[in-house]
């Protein structure tokens, strides 16, 4: 028992992997014990959260803010939809994936670029100029990218392997539905393994160093662009896989699908969750998905016409949103977190807190999320002080 | 560093938990997967009971395309609540579910999974949009699900049959009002120089097929724009600089207001044609003093002198018996508001669904649906101005209309009801007598 306890506490992949593991097995369980309506919202769920994860990741741990990732997202679906045109299209879906990641890849690298010389604000209108962009290209190329009506996506049947796969482990057929929660739900594993590794390696390290202190960073030898340039490729790479999984499952790769908003709610659903932890991503991808939804219900279930209660869901949003950063500051799965510590350390002998991290202070978490809480908006500044004119 | 005894015991707890659960749920399944599909036959189709029938539509309720397109759905609500008071059709009652998905394909996607897959609905009625619906046509055809009278005039919605045989459009498609207006240009405008404003999808696309049959050696240019860019300085300036001195303009209502009040800035005074879906006076009279923050006083006269079409009578003529049904219904079962020509267009097409399931009879089924209005279609009347062209090889809706002339608001026609079919099927007067006749009594079909 000892010894699987070292090796949990010292292999961070082994961990990570074991993790995973337990996901899929949760998340077999839950689509075989739910309607084909909730499969096609966990299927969102999980393209959000793919995407989240990935500017998780970029804002939390390397400070960079992006309001582009709805345009790298659309990237990664249109390269999906141009391989899936119709149902003789015989690219193997995993294909499809990786062409998804690689396009926006180098899209990734090109603004990664360009963004590694900028700041804050300044990024954040790069990138923005990146959301008004981008869907503007398919509107320009009409003929190759379907216009405003966009194009179709076909996704091909699962071969009989697959099916039967799928019979064996959950006792039942596997739907349209299913196949795509499935397949949204194994990339979102598969890139939060990998995320997760990322962060705790030394490339996440020096992420993490530049967002604290630049200058510190440059004097224990990081190559400041470099960490920019990678920290952005990866967090692309992430939305490219997501904007693939929007285009299986929406079956549309349209303009209308990408535009600011998305992006806009991509950031949204980390700061709801919490900056820079994998956990917050998919919580928040979680509330994006549901909340809207279940509003409208409660509205017209309460009596309101089929336009009020529509009109209601940005509403409660607004101020679920206002409220969190207010009251949780540290988005939703940070104050979990929080309430965690806390209870720990008074269930802990008093000799004990004293190591622990103080319990106001959100201390790193010990699974996935290597990230220390608030963003420190005090750094930068300091730093620009201390630089000698 | 201590390791932190209390983590892997109940993750490990959990896994074996799983494990097993997975395990009797494998055992239980066995791999014979062919042996146990099919659900049974002989059960009812989704939606309905032998009370009630549920049908639903995805309209832009909120955004930018929702004013005017969200009253749609409540004058369809309106009638269906009429029709429901009166004892429902064949004793079931209507239950109308409407989705907003802001015009943005993606909602469509999924208010239409919610809509098939949880609410269960029987049909799709109305479902708005051109870019909206062909993000979820296919998939309502692959689950079997009517699809009727989708509020768009693309093509898309009833040419190829095959390929989806649930779908059937309603108004008249955008090219044969682009051939009505383009066969009008030829006999009495021989000489205008032919300029054409562009909705840049099927919208445009569609009716410029149209027009060019006639009119294609006096088209001076064409000018596209995309839904969404508010800029269209650019197409009207390219129109009055190729001496364009007749408009004819495929756009939706916003583009109206846009395209006058940049003519009217270039100090451009071509002769305009709006298709139908543009040109609604009330709603482009008041975008007009909205885009222009008053500066351009809008009124429903701010569009006299523009040539348009009508194949359903709107709030213009109140006193055609449809449009006084309408306003009964409107009156009785309404919202707040006032009756719309929107709304007129949702009454319209809730009545033919009306008229659909009672051809349908008292077994109802989907592919009972479909069949019937195959069968029967050409021959229902309604306020259609001219008949359905529904068929066992077409799901195209109205097959034609009569161009106007506005006047305060008014369409004073300029020619009798005109029908045709799409390609090169010849434009004929209807002799149909549909633009005549009056409702049933009860106002409800019989």
């Amino acid at each position: 028992m000892r010894a699987v306890a070292r090796l949990w506490s010292s292999s961070t992949l082994l961990r990570h992997l074991l993790v995973a593991a337990v996901a899929l097995v949760v998340v077999l369980l839950v689509l075989g014990g739910v309607s084909d309506f909730r499969r096609f919202q966990l299927a969102e769920m999980a393209y959000l959260g793919i995407a989240a994860g990935g500017l998780t990741v970029l804002t939390g741990l390397n400070g960079q803010i992006s309001l582009g990732h709805g345009a790298l997202m659309a990237i990664g679906a249109y390269t999906a939809a141009l391989l899936l045109p119709d149902r003789d299209a015989s690219v193997p879906l995993l294909v499809v994936v990786l062409a998804s990641v690689l396009a926006t890849l180098v899209v990734g690298v090109l603004v990664g670029v360009a963004a590694a010389r900028l700041h804050g604000p300044y990024l954040a209108g790069a990138t923005l100029a990146l959301a008004v962009a981008v869907p503007g290209i398919a509107l320009t190329f009409k003929e190759r990218l379907g216009g405003e009506q966009g194009l179709r996506v076909v996704l091909p049947d699962p071969s009989e392997p697959v099916l039967d796969a799928a019979y064996f482990l959950t006792g039942q057929e596997l739907t349209n539905s299913g196949y795509v929660a499935l397949l949204a739900w194994l990339t979102l594993i598969v890139t939060y393994v990998l995320l997760a590794n990322l962060s705790r390696s030394r490339v996440g390290r020096r992420w993490r160093a530049v967002r604290d202190d630049e200058v510190a960073a440059e004097l224990a030898g990081i190559d400041l662009g470099r960490a920019r340039v990678s920290a952005f490729v990866v967090s692309a790479a992430a939305a490219g896989a997501a904007g693939a999984m929007l285009a299986f499952t929406v079956r549309l790769a349209a303009p209308s699908s990408f535009t600011l908003t998305l992006s806009l709610t991509l950031l949204a659903a980390v700061v709801l969750g919490g900056l820079g932890s994998l956990g917050g991503a998919l919580v928040g991808a979680g509330l994006l998905t549901f909340l809207p939804q279940v509003i409208t219900g409660l509205g017209r279930d309460a009596g309101l016409s089929d336009i009020r209660a529509a009109e209601l869901a940005p509403l409660i949003y607004g101020v679920v949103m206002v409220l969190v950063v207010l009251v949780a500051p540290l988005g939703l799965a940070g104050a979990l977190r929080g309430v965690l510590h806390r209870r720990r350390a008074r269930r802990t002998p008093p000799d004990l807190v004293r190591d622990a991290s103080p319990a106001t202070d959100p201390a790193p978490d010990p699974e996935l999320d290597p990230v220390p809480g608030p963003p420190r908006s005090g750094a930068s500044s300091s730093t620009t002080k201390g630089t000698p004119a | 560093m201590k390791p932190n005894l209390r983590g892997p015991a109940p993750l490990a707890g959990l896994v074996g938990l799983v494990a097993s659960s997975l395990l009797l749920a494998g055992c239980g399944a066995g791999d014979d997967r062919e042996d146990d599909d099919g659900d049974g036959g002989g059960a009812a189709d989704p939606g309905v009971t032998a009370e009630s029938v549920t049908v639903g539509a995805h309209f832009p309720l909120t955004g930018v395309a929702a004013p005017g397109y969200n009253e749609i759905p409540t004058g369809a609500k309106a009638y269906f609540d009429f029709v429901n008071a009166a004892g429902g059709v064949h004793g079931r009652q209507i239950e109308y579910v409407v989705k907003d998905d802001g015009y943005n394909p993606t909602n469509t996607s999924k208010v239409t999974n919610e809509l098939v897959l949880q609410d269960e609905i029987f049909a799709m009625v109305g479902g708005l949009g051109t870019p909206t619906h062909s993000a979820v046509v296919d998939f309502l055809n692959d689950e079997g699900v009517p699809d009727f009278f989708v509020s768009s005039g693309s093509l898309q919605w009833g040419d190829a049959v095959e390929d989806r045989p649930y779908t059937f459009g309603w108004q008249p498609d955008y090219e044969i009002e682009g051939k009505v207006i383009g066969q009008y240009v030829a006999e009495n405008m021989p000489d205008a120089k032919v300029g054409l404003f562009l909705q840049d999808d099927d919208f445009g696309d569609d009716a410029e097929k149209g027009v060019r049959q006639f009119v294609d050696d006096q088209v001076v240019a064409a000018e596209r724009y995309t839904s969404g860019n508010t800029d269209v300085g650019p197409q009207i300036a390219a129109l009055q600089a190729a001496g364009a001195d007749l408009v004819l303009s495929f756009n939706t209502p916003s583009y109206t207001a846009l395209s006058q009040l940049v003519a009217l800035k270039l100090g451009y005074t071509p002769q305009w044609y709006y298709s139908n879906v543009g040109s609604d006076p009330a709603l482009v009279g008041s975008l007009l003093s909205e885009f222009s923050e008053g500066a351009v006083p809008g009124s429903e006269s701010s569009l006299d002198g523009v040539l348009t079409s009508e194949y359903i009578p709107g709030v213009d003529a109140p006193d055609d018996p449809w449009v006084q049904l309408w306003q009964q219904v409107w009156d009785e079962h309404g919202e707040k508001g006032e009756l719309t020509n929107y709304r007129i267009y949702g009454m319209s097409h809730a009545y033919a669904f009306v008229q659909a399931l009672q051809e349908a009879g008292e077994d109802l089924t989907r592919d009972g649906l479909v069949e019937a209005m195959e069968e029967v279609g050409q021959d229902l009347d309604g306020p259609q101005l001219a008949p359905y062209r529904y068929s066992g090889d077409s799901h195209l809706g109205i097959s034609g209309l009569r161009l106007v002339e506005l006047q305060g608001g008014v369409g004073e026609p300029l020619t009798p009801v005109l029908t045709t079919d799409i390609g090169d099927v010849e434009i004929t007067e209807d002799e149909s007598g549909q633009a005549d006749d009056a409702p049933p009594e009860s106002g409800i079909p019989e």
